[in-house]
């Protein structure tokens, strides 16, 4: 079990990408840290069949 | 009078509309307000309070509907301007202070290329693809949406693994990592105390312990709470984080919180808590502590494993936790409570946010020979009729699913919990309400506020029929917390409640004062 890269973020600052509850985002700036909130939505409009061909394509 | 609008292509997060809502239905005048994306779900619930029509039948998952019914049609438009300016609001600037959001991972990474961590919390059908994607590109995760698959889980913690990566979850609420909490996590003293913990409000109660007792956490790591209860996940995560602390020198103490796992899991992590020659606390929720093994000590509920943990990290040995009052005011306070009772009260309701609060509660009673229903539960004898009405000795967990449909989680609104404390008010046989606030981010501002009236307006009305009703409560939280612990905590005492410093103390104390309801 390989866990450097834990190892390594525990050495770093915590800097975050924040995709959903904006609070979470808020909530982070407060304490001061590096936090870009995304503008997320639901891929191919929620449409099912569209999202589980991007997930075919993902794969 | 009815108004339904739709605006096409235009998301907004399920908190925010939820609160939103509930802004608009608590306006004078408003029989009915729905703020919510055209999901499938919603669109039926639409459709079943009859305001789903025109545009708004065709509304798709990135479109946002707003559907108001009034008795008039002044409020019907007001209801609407004020939902427009509050949306408005949010586009503008709401969400933070940089003018560009990017909508896609690729994008974000542009912008912020030494991003180390993802949080995602958008909802669970979309949230394994996107866990997927941050995971490919090399990024550590905290998954917080539920509803993702254990097969999704199961090949999510698996590509982890093999790139040497955290993946927090599905359904992970909190975790502190580096000093910061993550999502609904409490500001605690920085030490040497590792966490790994299936349990969200588990994770917090340890920690809040610590930190109460002078202790600090060097790093709290989540997992979710399937990561050790289903077999095909096998504690992946809970093994990963516990190899994590074992190489973090920061680390000199490891605590690890979970639901009993089944029998050959748990014996895969005591072995790997031994591979660490830390030494180690264990609390499996609800199991008897099995004492000390080698570096290992097993905690009988959470307060313990703090008080554990915090002796282990000064070198100290552990002394058996106190209970905050001596023998003789548990029995002064219990009698002083049970005496003013009529004598068709009898039964204790717990009313919880935190699932494993109100577990660590259910644990203790039945310990005690209290027989408890709730709607966590299982099995005849066990589970409640109805998870919206008491029965007996109850403790209801209103954290879980059925109560979290389409409603904000009890922690982020209290509002559903003091309707049903006004409704065991109304139940002659309840003796007892016990009560658990977690405070941190994510939790509302000011939770003991709203609850505070709760009570004293209860407390009022069993008085008026001449009996009395017995509160008891505890708070998971920090006095760093932004809630203002002690403000939180005079506003309860003040209505009336009995605050204990833990959830394991106000348990035990609810459990002496039913002792002596049922022995009268």
């Amino acid at each position: 079990m390989n866990v450097k890269k834990i190892s390594e973020l525990f050495n770093k600052e915590l800097v975050v990408i924040n995709m959903g509850l904006d609070s979470f985002a808020d909530n982070l700036r407060k304490e001061e840290v590096k936090v870009l909130p995304m503008d997320w939505k639901p891929p191919a409009g929620g449409d099912k069949r569209l999202i589980s061909l991007l997930e075919k394509l993902d794969a | 009078m009815k108004k339904i609008l739709v605006r096409k292509n235009a998301y907004y997060d399920s908190v925010f509309l939820m609160l939103a809502t509930k802004a608009l239905k608590q306006r004078p005048g408003i029989k009915e307000a729905v703020v919510a994306m055209g999901t499938e779900v919603n669109l039926g619930l639409l459709k079943e309070i009859g305001l789903l029509s025109g545009e708004a039948e065709s509304a798709r998952p990135n479109d946002l509907v707003i559907a108001i019914e009034a008795e008039t049609g002044e409020a019907v438009e007001e209801a609407c301007r004020i939902a427009e300016e509050v949306l408005k609001k949010k586009s503008h600037g709401g969400g933070g202070e940089e003018d560009y959001r990017p909508v896609s991972l690729e994008g974000a990474l542009k912008i912020l290329p030494e991003a180390n961590l993802v949080v995602i919390s958008v909802p669970g059908r979309y949230a394994a693809r996107e866990a997927r994607q941050a995971v490919n590109k090399g990024l550590h995760v905290m998954l917080f949406s539920d509803h993702v698959s254990v097969e999704e889980e199961v090949e999510l913690k698996e590509m982890a693994l093999e790139r040497g990566l955290l993946m927090m979850g599905p359904d992970c609420g909190t975790a502190i990592l580096n000093g910061k909490p993550l999502c609904f996590a409490n500001v605690v003293r920085g030490g040497s105390i590792g966490l790994v913990a299936a349990s969200g409000s588990g994770l917090q109660e340890v920690s809040c312990c610590i930190d109460r007792m002078g202790g600090g956490i060097s790093q709290a790591i989540g997992t979710g709470g399937r990561d050790l209860q289903d077999r095909r996940v096998r504690g992946r995560m809970m093994l990963m984080g516990i190899e994590a602390l074992k190489h973090d020198p920061e680390t000199r103490v490891i605590v690890v919180i979970s639901k009993p796992p089944a029998e050959e899991l748990a014996a895969k992590v005591l072995s790997k808590l031994k591979d660490t020659g830390k030494p180690c606390v264990v609390h499996f929720l609800g199991l008897k502590p099995s004492g000390t093994r080698g570096s290992m000590r097993f905690s009988g509920n959470m307060e313990e494993a703090a008080a554990m943990a915090v002796a282990l990290s000064r070198g100290e040995e552990y002394r058996p936790l106190c209970f905050s009052l001596s023998e003789a005011e548990v029995s002064r306070v219990a009698e002083a409570e049970v005496k003013r009772m009529g004598s068709e009260q009898r039964y204790v309701r717990g009313l919880f946010a935190g699932g494993t609060l109100a577990l660590e509660a259910m644990a203790l009673f039945e310990e005690e020979g209290f027989r408890i229903l709730s709607n966590v539960q299982k099995g005849p004898g066990r589970a409640l009729h109805s998870p919206h009405c008491s029965e007996s000795h109850a403790i209801v967990d209103l954290g879980d699913d059925v109560f979290t449909l389409g409603r904000p989680h009890p922690m982020i609104d209290p509002s559903q919990r003091d309707e049903r404390i006004a409704k065991e008010a109304v139940d002659p046989e309840t003796a007892l309400v016990l009560l658990d606030v977690v405070l941190g981010y994510g939790a509302h501002e000011d939770p003991c506020g709203a609850l505070a009236e709760s009570v004293s307006k209860a407390k009022g009305q069993v008085a008026g029929r001449g009996g009395y009703l017995c509160v008891i409560a505890s708070i998971t939280g920090t006095e760093k917390d932004f809630q203002n612990m002690a403000e939180q905590k005079k506003k309860l005492e003040s209505a009336g409640c009995l605050v204990m410093p833990s959830n394991y103390q106000a348990s035990l104390l609810a459990v002496h004062v039913m002792r002596k309801v049922v022995s009268r």
